[in-house]
This record gives structure tokens, sequence and C-alpha cells, in this order.
């Protein structure tokens, strides 16, 4: 009687769950901006393509394996007082079957495994539009992303903008501990070194924001340590260099070139409307409360930085590495509680600063465009 | 006559109270449920620390824990379920049934058993004692340099962790030499190899495993300590160290230890199916070689756990490719398993449930590991929720899974109560339900992107509902083990005493009383071939065999009950101590003097222990 | 039941039990411990062959070892693997004399190997190379260190058997007490055999 409840009892949770399973991530789930079974670059295609056939394979042989497994468990169901079943002890004519059938699966796996591993190992020479690949040098550190572009005299952090159809070639290391690039839809993960560069490579097939992160365990903020990827149209990317070499102009704290510490006060003084002298206080602000210390507000490339670089800070999809909406309000409580809005960063200054003062603050970052 | 003569001297040996006679014992079936016991009460622990975990992820952008606790959790939860856990789990049955299954009375090594068993218990208690101190450790189960040194993990947290493992280490050790020793050196006569029960087999592997691999993670940790301690920089890059090293230690033992958890789950599996199948276990020897074929390739795969770092093409192709051949022996083994079922005659009972759900979720476990041995595919999987989903798979769907079917199976065996089968079945099925209700959206999470070890996501990655199927398993779960307790308080109340042979045992564990005597086999049994017990069956046309009678045991010789395993174990932890304390406060205090000191009394005890005479006669009395 | 119900009882339970394989359980285990520790040692020379170049500060192999003193360690080593043969055949063969001569011998070989270590040691350390100096010295005095420490323990053994043996209480049947220590030391003596070429000789010779 009891083994005759079981082939429902196998079912009936299974069922149950299945429903309860669909509910729950139609009700809560999606969509899936880092999904990585919507590629769209193309090494993620080609992992992508080599991942569905071994998912095929490895569902045949799971329904295959499964169902030989619960059919034998129904079929041989016995009772106490049964006779003895036959006595079998194996059969090498089975064992090698049986040896012989996993392999020759595997070999099927096996071949596109390797053909993908060469492939996707290759950098590029040309991109897709004709162009030699884009270099990126990124540098991880606790718990920021950080890039630059040694080609346009650049950098720039947390946000990654890349033209569509142009190969990236990202050369990689680590300012401090091991961590692990990932932007899911674009390529697989690559880990980032502090004592070696390592490469990846992807060309993006679509325009967009797409968000990554950091896939290795990096320290208490791990868990925070995202970016955006910015795919765009071969313009607006012209236009995104041209903003940033614009900016590279300006000093690294954000004054002109050249420009002693008395600029600012006149800049301050020359300043006509409110909101001019408002920026202009923040932009004084800036370096008086040693903000210019680890940031850079210039895409300048500066050597010494400990905090990201912030250009174009004002237009950032997100701030505090890739998960906070930049809006003022966020950037508000960034800057007056910052350990408690992400515990542990190096900006742990006590740092005195008046709701006035971040508003100055706030109005002069919203102008690094 | 010689009755009345004994008796006194084994009236004072009675009035040893019962802490004492637990605290000396070199019984291993007393280790074994000792091990058990502690083991038991670490993974409750380690359960906590995953339910808590569960409970931050609940819902996107929770705020229950801080990340630094959250990093503590998840890297004790790691340590915890690995070597206080499953690896010491193993161990109780190694311990209680080695002995058994191969006809003797006790083991090679039985003081050194017991300085294991100490050894294993102060250890993990070290690094629990953590928690109270705040300052669990928090960089991960695998430590990676540099984020493991000094400079960037500053507090006293990875000292825990570095000295908590090495203390573990040489329990493992000086179990595998026990336990390689006992098995090839004390089978009952006529066991030949060939004619070694599965489990026995899985046993033997194991600890070839352990005794290869354990020393590669002692240097590996005595350079963090080296580097965290004495300032050297093994894995630092102010001075060339390479943290690539690390990694290739680390795995070179991680990939065997994977296989150390496993294996023993094959080997009780392959013992349950064919007794409640009634059916000899299908391709004996097939077992055997698959066993062996996969615990050698398990030391050629290790930098499958570092596609990611770029090792470049050819690497990554061999290690790719060396990871898909364990995938054949593994599937041999499997379908045997479906073969030793298939023409049976198969009897419900609990242990059976286990180990087919064991069966079910290890299929699939392997099939995402071959997902994983894709090499361009794994860039994607590993460290994200997938790989997280895959080796629960394999270690929870897989070793615990068997590991508690062991315990249904042998539990009327080690404590003469049978446990209770309703209640039984009902934790199985809570337990598959919450197992893949926890586990299997975790594949998903992992695909769409969800990265492991953060304590927090986003709400725009549309990962919640996934997050929150999981923790409702986790909880389920936790349900699952909770009727399982419940089943062995009131095993224990009750009176009822279990039969010699409950189950219809091939092996011959089950020739003797429930639970065994001290010193197991009044007789010394010989051997005709495998399946032992069936064959004395079979020749006595039964069934079942008479009640074995509980005897006097007059005039078996047995090991003495000694301090000295329990005093070394003390010793080398406050050795370790001493390291520990010395390392934030060098030169505060000659903290080397309680090092020292420790070296001192494991020293001492040492050399006490071999001056020792092993062993005594018993009493009439039997215990 | 009395004890003539029970022929097979009269051996204990764990060391004289029938054997399965034809050796004893005590020098099973040490074949078995050896093997553990082939893979500890192997670990160790990996490390040191990976760093023996990293010596950007501070002396590196050329500055600091010099391979007279320690060929002469090395030698004494040697022969002291030949003396326990010789001390253990006394053991065997109920020689008193030829027991504790070799064995003597043994014990003063392992005393010398580790007072040329601590002193080509101090040295080093006199010489400049500390512990952590660079990586060269971090690896070379923990594999050299973990392999003195080894020594030091096998005399320490070796003595505590010396005495034994002077007391008269290793008769031929307790031999086996010596064999396994002396197992244990010819261990020791073959990984300072790797040891010594891998660290001294071909440091030397490489760039």
């Amino acid at each position: 009687m009891r083994q005759l409840r079981v082939p429902r009892r196998w079912f009936q949770p299974f069922g149950l769950l299945c429903v309860l399973a669909v509910v729950l991530i139609v009700g809560c789930g999606g969509p899936y901006p880092q999904s990585t079974l919507d590629p769209r670059g193309d090494f993620a295609q080609m992992v992508d393509a080599v991942f569905t056939k071994t998912v095929y394979l490895a569902t045949i042989v799971f329904i295959l394996v499964e169902g030989a497994l619960l059919w034998a468990v129904f079929k041989f169901r016995g009772k106490p007082d049964d006779a003895e079943p036959h006595q079998i002890h194996g059969s090498t004519v089975v064992e090698i079957v049986w040896t012989i059938i996993p392999a020759v699966v595997l070999a099927i796996v096996a071949v596109p495994t390797v053909q993908t591993i060469f492939s996707t190992a290759r950098v590029p020479t040309t991109s897709p539009d004709g162009q030699p690949p884009l270099k990126v040098e990124v540098v991880g550190h606790q718990w920021f992303w950080e890039f630059r572009y040694p080609e346009l005299g650049i950098t720039t952090a947390n946000e990654l903008h890349v033209p569509i159809n142009r190969t990236v070639d990202l050369r990689m290391k680590s300012n401090d501990v091991i961590h692990s690039f990932w932007v899911p839809q674009f390529a697989g993960k690559r880990d980032v070194f502090p004592n070696r560069e390592t490469r990846l490579w992807f060309t993006a097939k679509v325009t967009g924001a797409f968000p990554g992160a950091c896939a290795e365990f990096c320290g208490t903020e791990h868990g925070r340590m995202d970016f955006y990827l910015m795919v765009d149209s071969p313009d607006s990317f012209k236009a995104f260099v041209a903003r940033r070499l614009d900016d590279s102009t300006m000093n690294w704290n954000g004054m002109p070139m050249g420009a002693t510490p008395a600029t600012a006060a006149t800049m301050l003084a020359a300043s006509t409307t409110a909101q001019d002298s408002l920026v202009a206080r923040g932009r004084s602000l800036f370096t008086a409360r040693a903000c210019t210390s680890c940031h850079s507000i210039s895409s300048m490339h500066v050597l010494s930085a400990i905090g990201p670089n912030l250009s174009g800070i004002g237009t950032r999809k997100m701030i505090g590495a890739g998960w906070l909406p930049n809006t003022d309000e966020n950037l508000r409580n960034w800057i007056e509680h910052t350990q408690q809005v992400k515990p542990d960063v190096l900006m742990k200054l006590p740092i005195p600063v008046s709701d006035d003062d971040v508003t100055a603050l706030i109005a002069y970052l919203r102008t690094m465009r | 006559m010689a009755t009345t003569v004994l008796e006194p001297a084994h009236a004072t040996t009675a009035r040893r109270s019962v802490l004492v006679e637990w605290l000396t014992t070199v019984d291993h079936k007393r280790v074994g449920i000792l091990y058990g016991a502690s083991a038991f009460l670490f993974f409750l622990m380690g359960g906590l620390e995953a339910e808590i975990i569960r409970l931050q992820l609940m819902k996107p952008d929770n705020h229950l824990v801080t990340p630094e606790f959250y990093n503590q959790l998840f890297t004790m939860h790691g340590t915890t379920m690995i070597f206080l856990a499953v690896m010491p789990i193993s161990a109780m049955f190694f311990n209680f049934f080695v002995p058994l299954l191969i006809g003797a009375r006790d083991v090679a090594f039985p003081r050194l058993n017991a300085m294991s068993l100490w050894v294993f218990i102060l250890g993990g208690l070290f690094i629990n004692f953590s928690f109270l101190l705040n300052a669990a450790p928090n960089g991960g189960w695998f430590g990676y340099a540099p984020l493991s040194s000094r400079q960037y993990s500053p507090g006293i947290n990875m000292d825990f962790w570095m000295l908590g493992l090495q203390i573990l280490g040489i329990a493992s050790l000086a179990a595998g030499v026990n336990f390689f020793t006992t098995i090839l050196n004390m089978r009952a006569k006529g066991m030949t190899l060939m004619r070694m029960p599965m489990f026995v087999w899985s046993v033997l592997v194991t600890q070839v495993l352990v005794l290869l691999a354990f020393p590669v993670i002692t240097v590996a940790l005595i350079l963090l300590m080296a580097d965290r301690i004495f300032g050297t920089s093994f894995f630092q890059l102010k001075a060339a160290g390479d943290p690539m090293l690390w990694q290739h230690l680390f795995w070179v033992f991680g990939h065997p230890e994977v296989y150390i958890l496993i294996l023993p789950a094959f080997g009780i599996v392959s013992e349950i199916l064919p007794v409640f199948s009634r059916k000899p276990l299908f391709g004996y020897s097939a077992m055997v070689f698959s066993m062996a074929f996969i615990a050698f390739l398990g030391f050629g795969v290790w930098s499958h756990h570092m596609f990611a770092t770029g090792m470049g093409p050819l690497a990554d192709s061999f290690f790719s490719l060396a990871t898909m051949l364990i995938a054949i022996p593994t599937g041999v083994k499997i379908f045997n398993w479906i073969g030793t079922i298939w023409g049976g005659s198969l009897q419900f009972k609990t242990p059976l449930y286990f180990a087919l759900g064991f069966i079910a979720m290890f299929i699939m476990g392997g099939l995402s590991g071959v997902m994983h041995a894709v090499a361009p595919a794994d860039l994607q999987q590993t460290d994200s929720y997938f790989v997280v989903a895959h080796f629960h798979y394999v270690l929870f769907g897989g070793s615990i899974f068997a590991l508690t079917a062991g315990a249904y199976y042998w539990w009327p065996k080690m404590f003469g109560r049978m446990l209770d089968e309703g209640l039984g079945k009902l934790h199985f099925w809570l337990m598959l339900i919450g197992f893949n209700v926890t586990f299997f959206p975790m594949h998903f999470s992992g695909l769409l992107g969800m990265p492991r070890r953060i304590y927090t996501y986003p709400a725009g990655l549309g990962l919640g509902g996934l997050n929150l199927l999981s923790t409702i398993g986790a909880l389920i779960l936790a349900a699952g083990f909770l009727v399982f307790i419940y089943n062995i308080i009131r095993t224990w109340r009750s009176e009822e005493q279990a039969p010699a042979d409950p189950w219809g045992g091939a092996t011959l564990e089950w020739s003797i009383p429930s639970p065994p005597q001290e010193w197991n086999f009044a007789v010394e049994p010989e051997v005709h071939e495998k399946d032992a017990l069936w064959a004395m069956k079979r020749a006595a046309g039964v069934r079942t065999l008479p009640e074995p009678p509980r005897v006097s045991g007059q005039g078996i010789h047995l090991p003495s009950p000694s301090w000295w395993p329990l005093s070394t174990a003390i010793g080398l932890l406050v050795f370790m101590i001493g390291i520990l304390v010395r390392g934030p406060v060098s030169h505060a205090f000659p903290f080397g003097l309680i090092s020292a000191a420790g070296f001192a009394i494991a020293a001492f005890s040492i050399f006490k222990w071999s001056y020792e005479p092993p062993d005594h006669h018993t009493s009439h009395i039997a215990h | 039941m009395t004890a003539a119900a029970l022929p097979h009882d009269s051996a204990p339970a764990h060391e004289e039990h029938h054997s399965s394989l034809p050796v004893n359980n005590r020098k099973l285990a040490i074949w078995t411990f050896i093997g553990s520790e082939c893979m500890f040692f192997a670990s160790l020379i990996t490390t040191f062959v990976i760093y023996r170049d990293s010596h950007a500060t501070g002396p590196g192999p050329k500055d600091v070892l010099g391979v007279p003193l320690v060929t002469s360690g090395t030698a004494v080593l040697l022969f002291s693997s030949f003396f326990v043969v010789m001390a253990l055949n006394g053991a065997q063969q109920g020689n008193r004399k030829k027991l504790l001569t070799w064995l003597s011998l043994t014990v003063l070989c392992g005393i010398f190997f580790a007072g040329m270590q601590v002193y080509e040691f101090t040295h080093f350390v006199r010489d400049g190379m500390g512990y952590t100096t660079n990586l060269f010295a971090s690896s070379f005095f923990t594999l050299t260190g973990f392999h003195g420490t080894h020594v030091a323990i096998g005399t320490l053994w070796l003595g505590t058997l010396l005495k034994d043996a002077y007391k008269g209480k290793i008769p031929p049947e307790k031999a086996l007490n010596l064999e396994i220590a002396a197992l244990y030391w010819h261990f020791v003596d073959v990984v300072w055999i790797i040891i010594f070429p891998v660290v001294y000789l071909m440091s030397l010779g490489h760039a």
C-alpha cells in the first residue's frame, strides 16, 4: 500500500513546486539586464552557442537517465515477502556499452568546447567596422572600476563607454586584490590581478546601457562593485570622447589649466546668477574639502587616483560603483553618510559638510557632463 | 572462577565517571559516535549560517546583516560544511563501520584514532570561537591571496581560519594513515580486497586522496601563516610574490577534496541499494575501478577552478577535457546503481528513499558539472549562482543525502534503536522538496547574472523572485532537519530494541548484536565471498539468522583507555593559540611562550603515549 | 561463555592481529605517512623553485649558498642511513654492542647535520639574509627549515631508542621499533638527496 503511494508522491510536490515557481518568477522576476542567456556581443554569443549545445545534450541525458531511474523505482517495487529476486552480479558487455556511450556524448561536447576556447582566446585584429580594436585599460579597485583609453588619453570610472560594432580590447589589472570583470551580455568573466595583465575582448552588437559586476570576492563591499557598459552609436561615442577631451583641459581639481588658488575666488566673485555662484562655491569646496586628494574631476589620467575618477559625474547613470541611481538625493546621502550607505569604502574621513555645502557641491558636480 | 577474580577489578573501572570514560575512550565505536555528535552540531551551526544568508538574500537591497557579517557567514558556512560537517560525519561512519565491515575488533591505531577525534573537535571549536570575538573568518573558504594577507585582512579573522584548517588537517592526516592501514591490514580472514564491501573501498580510496591532498594545503597554509605572522611575502606583491601560487596549491588540494567529500557517499549508497533491492551490487569491479579512476583523475583537473584567470587556450583545453573525462567513470557508477535496483525487489524503507534521492540529485549535479567543464561556458558560470547550484547538487544532493541515508540505515546498529519510518519519510520529502526549491532556481539566478558572495543585489536585476523561492526552499529544508531531530529525540526515549539485522543486511556488521559489544566480534569471522552475511544466510538456508547472543567477551584483549590522545590535542590547540595571538599583538608580550607550552604539552603527551601499554583484558561483564 | 569458547581471542585486538598483508601495521603506517610526506616536500620544493630567482633585494643563491660545508653535511646524512641499517642489523641479531655502536653513530650524524644547519642559518642571517629578506630567502628557509625539523625529530626519536637500547629494552623481537624509526630516517635522508641538488647545485648553476 505504501509503495503504491510513491508514484503520486513523486509528482504532486513537483507539480505544486512548478506552479509556485512560475507564479513567483513571473510575479517578481525580470527583465534580466545582467543575463548570460541574452548575449549582445560576439564573445558572449560564441559562449552561448556552445553552452546551448551542452544544455540540449544534458537535457537528453537527464531525461533518459532520470527516466530510467524512476522507471526502475516504479517497476521493481517489491513486498517484504516476495521471493528473492534473480541475483545478477553484473555484465561486462553492459559495462563496456555504458562506458562508451558517455564517452561519445562527451566527445560531442568536447569538439565545440575546444573550438570555442581557441576562438575566444584570440583578440581579433580588426573590428567588424573595419577599424582596429579599441584599447581600454581596466583597473580594478576595492571597490570600483577605473577605465582608461590610452589611445584617446582619457580616463573615467564605473561607466565604460564603447562604440557599437567596434571590438574592444581590454587589458586589465588590479590596484589591490583580485577582482573579476564581468559584463554577462557581452563576455565571460576574466579575473583581474594585481601583478599581471589579463586580456578580454568583445564587440557590442546593440546600443544601450548594460550592467556588469565584479565576480571575484574582493572584500567587504564585493557585492557593490558594479559598473555599467554604455554601448554608444559611433556619433554619440565621438561626442562622449569630445566631452572627455574637453574636460581633460581642466586641471584635475576642476580649475582651468594653469589656475592658481586665487582663481577660484575670482570665479566665485565673477559669478552673476545665483546658480552660477552656487556652482562656483561648490567648485571651491571641492578643493577646500579635500575631495581632490582622492578624486580627479578631470578625465586627464591621474596616476595617484585613490577614489573613482569623477569626469562627467553629473550625467552618469549611477553612483557608488554602479548601484545607486544618480539622483541629487542619493548623491547628498552618499556625501553626508558614506559609511552608512556603503560601509568600509575608503571615503571615511569625517568630512564636516553642512547641508548647504552639499547643495553647492551637487550643483557643481552636476555641471560635469 | 575466573569470573569472580576479575569482577572487583572491573568494578573499579566501572566507577570511573561516564565523562572520563568518554574522554579517554579509544573504542572506535565511541570515537565514531563522538565524531557524529560533534559534527552534527557543527552541521546545525553551518545550517543556521545558511539560513541567515538566505534571509538576507530574500529580497533585493536587503539590510538584515551588514556586509562584513555576511562575508563571515558565507566563509564560515563553506568552511564548516566541508571541514566540520561532511568530512567528520563521513568520519563517523568510517570509525564506527569500517572495523565492523571488515570483521575487525578495532582500528589499527585506536589511540591515534582518539587523537584525530579530539584534534577535530578542538579545531572546530577553535574556528567557531571566533564568532564570540566578532572576528569570524571573512575571506572566503578558499582564502584567496592577496585578500587573505595581513594588508587586506588586518583582523584576526583569517588567522582563525588558517590555523583552524591547519589543526583540522592534522586530524584528517592522522585518520588517513589509520584507516589506510586498518583497511589494508585488519581484514577478516578470507576478505580479499575484491571481497570488501564497497563502502570500505570508498574509504580506502578517500584516505589515499586525504594523504596526498592534505599535505599540499598544509604547505599553502604554512606559507600563508609565514606571510601573516612572520612577515614573509609568498603571496604578497611587494616582493614579487605570486597570488597564483596560492590558487594552484589550494586547488591541487581543493579538487581532490571534492572527491574526499563525495566518495564516502558513493560507498554508503552502494551498501544501501543492494540490501533494499535484495540483489547484489551490479558490476562490483567496475564500481571499484571507476572509483579509483575518479580519484586518479581528481588530481589532474584542479585548474578547472581557474578558467577565468586566463591560463591560455592550451591549458584551458587540457583541463576542460580532463574534467570531462571524469564524467565517464562517474556515469558508469550511476548506471551501475540503476543496474543494481533493476530487477530487484525494492523495499521502500527510509534509507532507500534517501539513496534514490541521492542518485536523482547527483545526476543533476553531474550534468551541471559537465557544463562547467566546457571552459568557455564556465567563464559565464563560474563565481555565479550557477556554480553554487552545481556544488550544492553534488555536496548536498550528493553527500548529505547519502550521509542521511547512512544515518537511517546504520542508526539501529549504532544505538540499538530504530528511527521512526514515518518521520523518516516526512524528513525525506521535506528535504527533497526543500533542497530543490532552494537550489534549482539558483541555476537560473546564476545564468541571469547573479554573482556569488554578494551580500545584496539591486532590484533592477530582476532576481528577487528566484531568490525568494530559494529562501522559501531553505526554510523547508530547515523544517526537514527539525523533523530529523524530533525523530532522534523520540527514538532516544523509546525502549524498543532494534534487532541485530533489521534490514536483511549483506555485510558483517549485521551479524552481531545492536549495538555491538565493545569487542565487536566474539569470534572473529571468516569470509569466503562478497556480501559475507548473505553468503552465511544462504549457506544456512534462512533469510534471517537467529538473533546473536550478547556474550561475556572474557579474555578478549582490548585497547586501554588513554588520556594522552586528548592531551596531545590540547597541546596542539595551545600551540596554535600562541600563534594566533602573536599575529595582531606581536612583541607586546612573549606570546611565543604559549606556543612553546603547547608544544611541550603535545611532546610530553606523545612521549608518555609511546611508553603506555596499549591493551588490557576485558572482564566477563558485558557492557 | 568461557575463554575456551573463544579460541581466536588470545591475541590483542590491534597489535598482533593477523595482518591481511605480509607487513606489520606500524610498518605499513609509516610507509603511508612517508607517502603523504612526499606531497608535503614536493609542494615546498615547488615553491622554492618558483621563487628561487626572486631576490631583487638582498642576497641571492650565489651570494650566500656555500657548497663545501653542506656537501659534508649531505655525506654525513648519507652515511647515517647506512649506520642505522647496521644498528638495525645489530638489534635483529640481538648484538647489543653492534646496536649501541651504530645507533650512537647515527644519532651523532643527526646532531651534526642539525648543528650544521643551525650554523648555516646563523651565518646567513649575519650575512644579511633573514627570513623575510626576499622570496628566495623565505622559501629557502621554509624548505630547509622543515627538513631540518624532520632531522631534529628523527634524531630525537633515534636518541630515545638509543636510551632504550642502552637499558636493554630493544631485544630482537622489538627490533621493529627501530626499523620504523629507520624507515623514517631513510626518508628524511632521501628528501635531502633531492633538496641538496635543487637548492644548492641547480640554484648556483642557474642564472
